[in-house]
């Protein structure tokens, strides 16, 4: 295996709240590979946006990164200043957002936002910026790119604002796009508009994707490698095919009968998973899926398990995965 | 209209004026709702299903066309008569936290629907709102609290308390799992599948997810730019979708692979929904439609049965 683009070490990140700290990523590590595409699967407060938004400085005021290293291109991201990350965030790291409207200015033609990026990073000439936004606008499927550079953002429909939010982010040609849930807000045509585009785009550029989402059929028919992530901890990794055939952690078990898809089936008995994910205001000691866990024991409630390596390049975290794994084999 | 409907709605059209331009929200639409039944309506952003809901509901009032609740024309009815109505016609919205009185306790919340309706003495309230709160799941204790101390699934759960108070027999849910994690939004569809059996409710389920809308569903309605394309059974739409917007729907849903080898192949789908500013002539959907002929670009096609209890109006799915 190729060296990886970007290697995450004991992420940790932490939010201040008025009633105490809020523990919301906890020694996270993964890393990509160059051309890879990696799904982070998980429910809100999982920790896989603050996870990805700490290593690009774009966490809320309230909260900080408290340990980890995060390697990319021989530098450490979580030890940069400002100026020398912003360098990288835009071209070298490109980031798509779920609700597009927050990464536009909505007071400013859209033509000059994409061009603004490449001038910024001196990417490119003022010429070549301008005749290159042409092209990019052409090649996210914008019709009409030279009416379309002087339109503002109000202008386009959630589906073609997102292609446009496409075209800043690949403007530059970062060698990794991190793409927030960027279908999550758009009708299911659209949605698979945008996933046809950044398919092409990842084929043609070889360009590595981290997608955030929280639609495992998203993560599934869209990635080589998906990262399961629960109460700020990564509950389970593998490669596609070893992760569609061997689940093995009761919380990825769990997500997968919570998928409701509109097929004819005798068994429609619903068993959703109880109680919801609670925020982690101390750090964690034990699983942090415990309470919601089926297969739970006393041990699951004290001691923390760890992110243990089972064949293919299978990583789980749960004390009993050996179980899991031969009763569903 | 069939005897044994709970609600009726006949050649309800809606338009707004925008500017100078007029949009077509809802065009000509009809269908029946039979006691204890769910209607799925089902389409993307400017389809006109949440107008649909709201016009059943009489939040909008249709330009043409009426809606019959339990044998009454709803648009004929006093604003009086009407407020009585709504106790049996009840809605929960997308966004729990949006539709519910942050300044209220969560008891309050629900008396306060009670209470518009002169539903009962103080104390006979207050044991009502404990018993809708224990029928959606909730402990009696979360009466004192206020919405923002609730989960978004919790929140949700008090939507459906304040709807169930008043003994409604339609609720329309606009989006009412869209906004919460998966694991909560089956926690939640299973909660309107047990009420519906254990209360005999009917439903109207707007929704965008279409695995939900084929679990809740007996009969769906696909909408596109305010009209009807396709009317069936759940069970038969699913199987045998006719109208080509139908399958460019059922197509775009993303099933978890078997392996990687049966994984999408992601395939550009041509165009975007037209503005209902400008609806294309004929059919509104031949500009995307991969088998449109030129009959498609002219005559708006029919709404036509195409097997029992299903029609589509598409020229090509007789």
């Amino acid at each position: 295996m190729s060296d990886p683009l970007l290697k995450v070490e004991n992420l940790r990140v932490e939010f201040q709240r008025s009633d105490g700290i809020v523990y919301a990523v906890n020694d996270v590590s993964f890393s990509i590979a160059p051309g890879e595409t990696v799904g982070v699967v998980g429910e809100s407060g999982s920790g896989k946006s603050t996870a990805l938004m700490a290593l690009l400085g774009l966490l809320d005021a309230n909260g900080r990164v408290t340990g980890g290293h995060a390697w990319f291109q021989g530098a450490d991201l979580l030890k940069l200043n400002r100026h020398q990350l912003e360098d990288i965030r835009g071209r070298d790291i490109g980031v798509v957002f779920q609700d597009p409207m927050l990464g536009l200015n909505p007071t400013m033609r859209i033509g000059d936002q994409i061009m603004e990026g490449m001038l910024e990073h001196h990417y490119a000439s003022m010429k070549q910026a301008f005749q290159r936004t042409l092209d990019l606008l052409a090649e996210v499927g914008i019709p009409d790119p030279p009416a379309r550079f002087r339109n503002y953002p109000f202008e386009f429909s959630g589906g073609m604002r997102q292609r446009v939010m496409i075209a800043m982010a690949i403007a530059c040609e970062p060698q990794l796009l991190i793409a927030d849930e960027p279908t999550t807000a758009l009708d299911v045509t659209v949605q698979m508009q945008i996933l046809a585009l950044l398919d092409k785009l990842r084929r043609e550029r070889r360009m590595s994707i981290i997608m955030i989402t929280h639609d495992l059929g998203v993560a599934t028919n869209f990635c080589d490698r998906i990262i399961v992530m629960y109460g700020g901890k990564i509950m389970e990794t593998a490669p596609l095919d070893e992760f569609l055939h061997n689940p093995a952690h009761p919380y990825t078990i769990a997500l997968f009968g919570s998928m409701l898809e509109p097929d004819d089936s005798e068994d429609w008995e619903l068993h959703p998973i109880p109680g919801t994910a609670e925020p982690l205001l101390e750090f964690p000691q034990a699983c942090p899926f415990a309470p919601r866990c089926s297969m739970a024991q006393p041990r699951c409630q004290t001691e923390m398990p760890q992110l243990r390596l089972f064949e293919n390049e299978h990583w789980i975290a749960c004390h009993r995965a050996e179980e899991v794994m031969s009763r569903a084999g | 209209m069939p005897d044994n409907a709970l609600l009726t709605v006949e050649h309800v059209s809606k338009r707004f004026k925008v500017g100078r331009r007029v949009l077509h929200a809802v065009e000509d639409v009809s269908f029946d709702l039979p006691p204890g039944t769910t209607l799925g309506l089902v389409g993307e952003s400017g389809s006109g299903k949440s107008t649909l809901g709201r016009i059943v509901l009489r939040l909008i009032e249709a330009d043409a066309g009426r809606v019959l609740f339990q044998g009454q024309d709803l648009g004929k009815l006093s604003q009086e008569a009407m407020r009585k109505q709504r106790r049996y016609m009840q809605v929960i919205f997308q966004d729990p936290l949006a539709s519910l009185n942050p300044h209220m306790t969560v008891g309050r919340a629900i008396e306060d629907a009670l209470i518009v309706q002169q539903i009962g003495t103080k104390q006979e309230r207050q044991e009502m709102v404990d018993e809708a709160l224990r029928k959606v799941g909730l402990s009696p204790a979360v009466r004192d609290a206020f919405p923002f101390e609730l989960s978004g699934g919790q929140q949700q759960r008090v939507g459906i308390a304040r709807a169930l108070s008043v003994g409604p027999r339609l609720i329309v849910c606009d989006e009412p799992i869209s906004s919460l994690d998966v694991s909560i939004q089956v926690q939640i569809v299973k909660l309107l599948k047990d009420l519906q059996q254990d209360m005999g409710l009917s439903y109207i389920f707007i929704s965008h997810n279409l695995g939900v809308v084929r679990h809740l569903s007996d009969t769906v309605l696909v909408l596109y730019l305010g009209r009807v394309v396709e009317h069936a059974p759940a069970r038969e739409l699913f199987r045998n979708p006719r109208h080509p917007y139908t399958r460019l729907l059922f197509d775009s849903i993303l099933r978890i692979p078997k392996s990687s080898a049966t994984r999408r192949k992601f395939v550009a789908i041509p165009g975007e929904m037209p503005s209902p500013l400008a609806p294309p002539p004929g059919c509104p959907f031949h500009p995307r439609c991969p088998i449109a002929v030129d009959k498609c670009k002219t005559e708006p096609p029919p709404l036509v049965e195409v097997s029992a209890d299903h029609v589509a109006a598409c020229h090509l799915a007789g």
